[in-house]
């Protein structure tokens, strides 16, 4: 029995001395960012293709998460929550009830794209915007990561410093910015009295 | 963890995989610039006003995630690109909310929400 338990522990061993010179861990670090990143860029492509405008919706909920998770994958846990209450929540919500407040006949072929002809000029154009911005990153200094798995400490404490201290004017500005964008909403969104008195 | 582009026939079979394995800045750049090329795409085929904001949003997120990259993996004393991005989201969230006012107030003033209709600028 014992012979057989070290021969299992010696079967472990050699693998997982096997799968360090392989570099597992950085398989599995990639497995992890393939996974998120095909997460995010297939839920974008469902937002652009799918007829349907709630479903598009829902898919841009996925890939606010899966972009979301990314963030997390690079240290940015603070960004990650950020991303999850912002987008995956309140952006979201708005986008749904934009969808619910706005009929329309057909619910099935609600999210209607242009002529074939404009599809593939604006395909050409994208992809060409893709293209110029791949070889760019490919060959300009930013093609290494020069500092990877530098440490900066903790990311929460870290932003609060600068965002209360160095760009407190920034925040500030953004906190006004905030408050605008919110009353300029409900103005806009609230009907005319006058209109409403005519209808 | 670089490739050679400007010598592509000179690129093996193991420098791509191991280009592939090592996640690093290039790969969130080149994944922002699909994602922005995704929204860019959907912004000039959309017909509807809904569907333009979810593509705007999604050229944001690809911005972002190139803030937040650089910070990660770039020399940086602080966070600050992090904080850049938060401001960012802050803007981001102003214009969705602006927009989906300006979408409510369209269509109860001219019943549609498709772009090619809003042709006059007199309601």
């Amino acid at each position: 029995m014992n012979e057989i338990l070290s021969l299992v522990h010696n079967v472990v061993d050699w693998g997982m001395s096997m799968l360090m010179e392989l570099g597992a861990p950085d398989l599995i670090m990639a497995g992890i960012f393939y996974a998120l990143a095909g997460v995010a860029v297939l839920s974008a492509l469902g937002v652009v293709l799918m007829r349907n405008v709630v479903h598009s919706a829902l898919m841009l909920t996925a890939s606010f998460i899966g972009v979301g998770c990314l963030y997390i994958y690079m240290d940015a846990s603070f960004m990650g929550a950020v991303q999850f209450l912002v987008y995956g929540g309140a952006v979201a919500i708005l986008i749904v009830m934009a969808v619910m407040l706005t009929r329309r006949p057909d619910m099935a072929h609600s999210n209607p794209s242009r002529g074939i002809i404009s599809q593939i000029g604006a395909a050409i154009v994208a992809g060409i915007f893709c293209c110029v911005m791949a070889f760019v990153a490919l060959l300009s200094p930013f093609r290494v990561s020069l500092a990877d798995g530098q440490i900066l400490g903790d990311s929460v404490t870290g932003i609060a410093d600068l965002m209360l201290a160095k760009y407190v004017l920034p925040f500030e500005v953004a906190a006004v910015l905030l408050l605008i964008a919110m009353i300029g909403a409900i103005i806009l969104a609230k009907r005319n009295p006058k209109e409403a008195d005519e209808l | 963890m670089m490739l050679d582009i400007l010598h592509p026939f000179e690129i093996g079979f193991f420098d791509i995989m191991n280009f592939a394995v090592h996640v690093g800045l290039p790969h969130f750049l080149l994944l922002s610039a699909v994602l922005f090329a995704i929204g860019l795409f959907g912004l000039m085929t959309k017909r509807g006003i809904i569907p333009a904001l979810m593509s705007i949003e999604l050229m944001l997120n690809s911005v972002n995630i190139n803030l937040v990259a650089f910070n990660r993996y770039m020399p940086m004393q602080d966070y600050a690109g992090q904080l850049m991005a938060v401001f960012a989201i802050a803007v981001g969230a102003c214009e969705v909310a602006v927009g989906v006012a300006l979408a409510f107030r369209i269509y109860s003033d001219r019943k549609t929400v498709n772009i090619d209709d809003l042709n006059s600028m007199k309601g």
